[in-house]
């Protein structure tokens, strides 16, 4: 254990570096990462000037979830989608070989080879913005054991995130081009951005079963608001736990089948 | 060529179809809105049919030259493109429009079936505005290429010049009523909108084609959207013409 949280030191460090070496283009991502922010928020900007709520969702709740949503972004474009495209790019270019021989879990190493700190701004920007929407709301601060439940299912909802994610990259084995996979999977997370309750029909169906969308930004803002139960956290803990399972066995099951490049 | 190549790569074609959610997102939650009272004049109707109109017109007037751009120059293989006896923007050009065909097949069933969902009303009765659809369309592709163009163009002088493309994206997103219809945005702003290149991408032919734009306005805004066309049309071969040589000072 000690290893592996050595190996996540340097790993970061590198990145860091990086980073630090394209200052410039550090510092336009942040800027960009805002700019996308507004874009976000446009559109409810349009609806709650006409209107006071949706389905049961005041403007400064739907914030929440839209804050919720930004965290999860940042998170995915920042800590998961770099290291896992780099991961198709060794797939493709048959270096994977050499990061299997490394002595280390293959899961682990890819998944935190790659850092960008500057979508790390969409994980402030969303705590930002669930803090002004809450500030605004009538009902005050929400009690602390509200605010560790949320904690906790938003982690869930990144258990989620990354084990989807992961079993979307294992793909990578079988379907060499997989970027447009990714751009598939981002474009239907954006989904995530509304509450559950908006979508109906077969897109409610798609968006409960296949992916849980509403478990990833919809519970930790009821959480927030002081309507989740405990019961809640439980389905939570355990689509996540499943997922991560499944996602370790297809991970270890593409590698398994994985031949490499030379051979 | 294009249509050869999309069949070539038909799985990846599908993948990229169905990436195109966010128009579905946008009509879930704006039916949503309306299903509790229409906002402005648009009922929960009236958003399915806008909605499906921008998933039509952005499925029909894509354009990827900007990424190719950066590529070639990035590697280098722009130089055999400068060889060929024919302008590369044009090269370029005929490229992203040879998949129309291509996108055509995609856009043709999803017509359909928008048209048996929401029944023909969906569409403009209005002679001129039937008529004007191809052209409006086809000003909204060359309007979406030649900025992309101009900015792929600019990776002569720049290498991020791919996060030039992502602001005027992000600019696009909003403005272009891709996300929100624009009549519904606050009256001072909507003047601005209007003068701006953005609306006539995405916004005006959608309008045109479900019959939203007033009929006395289409051949205003139709000249709008071509003169447009015209002036990024100058700009990206006059830009061209300063990164070239630029180019070639470096290539030797």
């Amino acid at each position: 254990m000690r290893r592996y949280a050595r190996l996540l030191v340097v790993q970061l460090r590198a990145s860091v570096l990086l980073a630090l070496q394209y200052r410039l283009d550090f510092f336009m991502d942040i800027g960009l990462a805002l700019f996308w922010i507004g874009t976000a928020l446009a559109p409810l900007y349009v609806l709650f000037s006409m209107r006071d709520g949706v389905r049961g969702w005041t403007a400064y709740e739907m914030l929440v979830v839209v804050g919720f949503f930004t965290m999860h972004k940042g998170v995915l474009a920042s800590v998961i989608q770099p290291s896992l495209t780099q991961a198709v790019e060794h797939i493709r270019k048959g270096t994977l070989d050499f990061l299997l021989l490394k002595p280390a879990d293959s899961q682990f190493m890819l998944s935190t080879a790659k850092l960008e700190l500057a979508h790390l701004t969409d994980v402030l920007a969303g705590v930002a913005i669930i803090a002004w929407a809450v500030s605004r709301m009538a009902t005050g601060a929400p009690s602390g054991l509200d605010l560790l439940l949320a904690c906790a299912l938003f982690l869930c909802g990144l258990s989620i995130l990354y084990a989807l994610w992961i079993m979307v990259v294992s793909l990578a084995f079988k379907v060499v081009k997989i970027d447009n996979m990714s751009h598939l999977f981002v474009s239907l997370f954006e989904a995530a951005r509304w509450p559950s309750s908006v979508f109906r029909g077969a897109l409610s169906l798609l968006f409960t079963f296949v992916i849980p969308l509403a478990l990833m930004t919809t519970y930790p803002a009821l959480a927030v608001l002081g309507r989740a139960r405990l019961p809640d956290l439980g389905t939570a803990l355990a689509v996540a736990a499943v997922l991560l399972l499944v996602s370790r066995y297809v991970w270890q099951r593409s590698i398994r089948s994985y031949t490499g490049a030379s051979s | 060529m294009g249509f050869a190549s999309a069949l070539a790569y038909r799985a990846e074609f599908l993948i990229w179809v169905l990436a195109y959610t966010m128009p579905l997102i946008m009509l879930a939650l704006w039916t949503a809105v309306a299903a509790e009272g229409p906002v402005g004049r648009f009922g929960e109707r009236d958003f399915a049919a806008y909605f499906t109109g921008t998933l039509l017109v952005r499925l029909a007037t894509g354009a990827w030259v900007v990424w190719d751009m950066n590529f070639e120059v990035r590697q280098g293989t722009l130089q055999r493109r400068l060889l060929w006896p024919v302008h590369a923007l044009l090269t370029y050009l005929a490229e992203n429009l040879a998949a129309l065909p291509m996108r055509f097949l995609v856009v043709a069933p999803i017509t359909l079936a928008a048209t048996a969902w929401l029944g023909l009303s969906l569409w403009t009765t209005d002679p001129l505005q039937l008529s004007l659809i191809p052209l409006s369309l086809l000003g909204a592709f060359l309007l979406t290429f030649f900025p992309m163009a101009m900015i792929g163009t600019c990776s002569l002088f720049w290498e991020s010049s791919i996060a030039l493309f992502d602001l005027w994206l992000a600019m696009y997103t909003v403005l272009s009523g891709y996300v929100v219809p624009l009549e519904l945005f606050p009256p001072q702003l909507r003047g601005v909108v209007e003068l701006l290149p953005f609306r006539y991408m995405l916004a005006f032919p959608v309008e045109n084609m479900t019959g939203f734009l007033p009929r006395e306005r289409t051949l205003h805004d139709l000249a709008m959207q071509w003169a447009y066309v015209l002036a990024f049309a100058v700009a990206a071969a006059g830009l061209w013409r300063v990164g070239l040589r630029r180019f070639a000072a470096f290539g030797g």
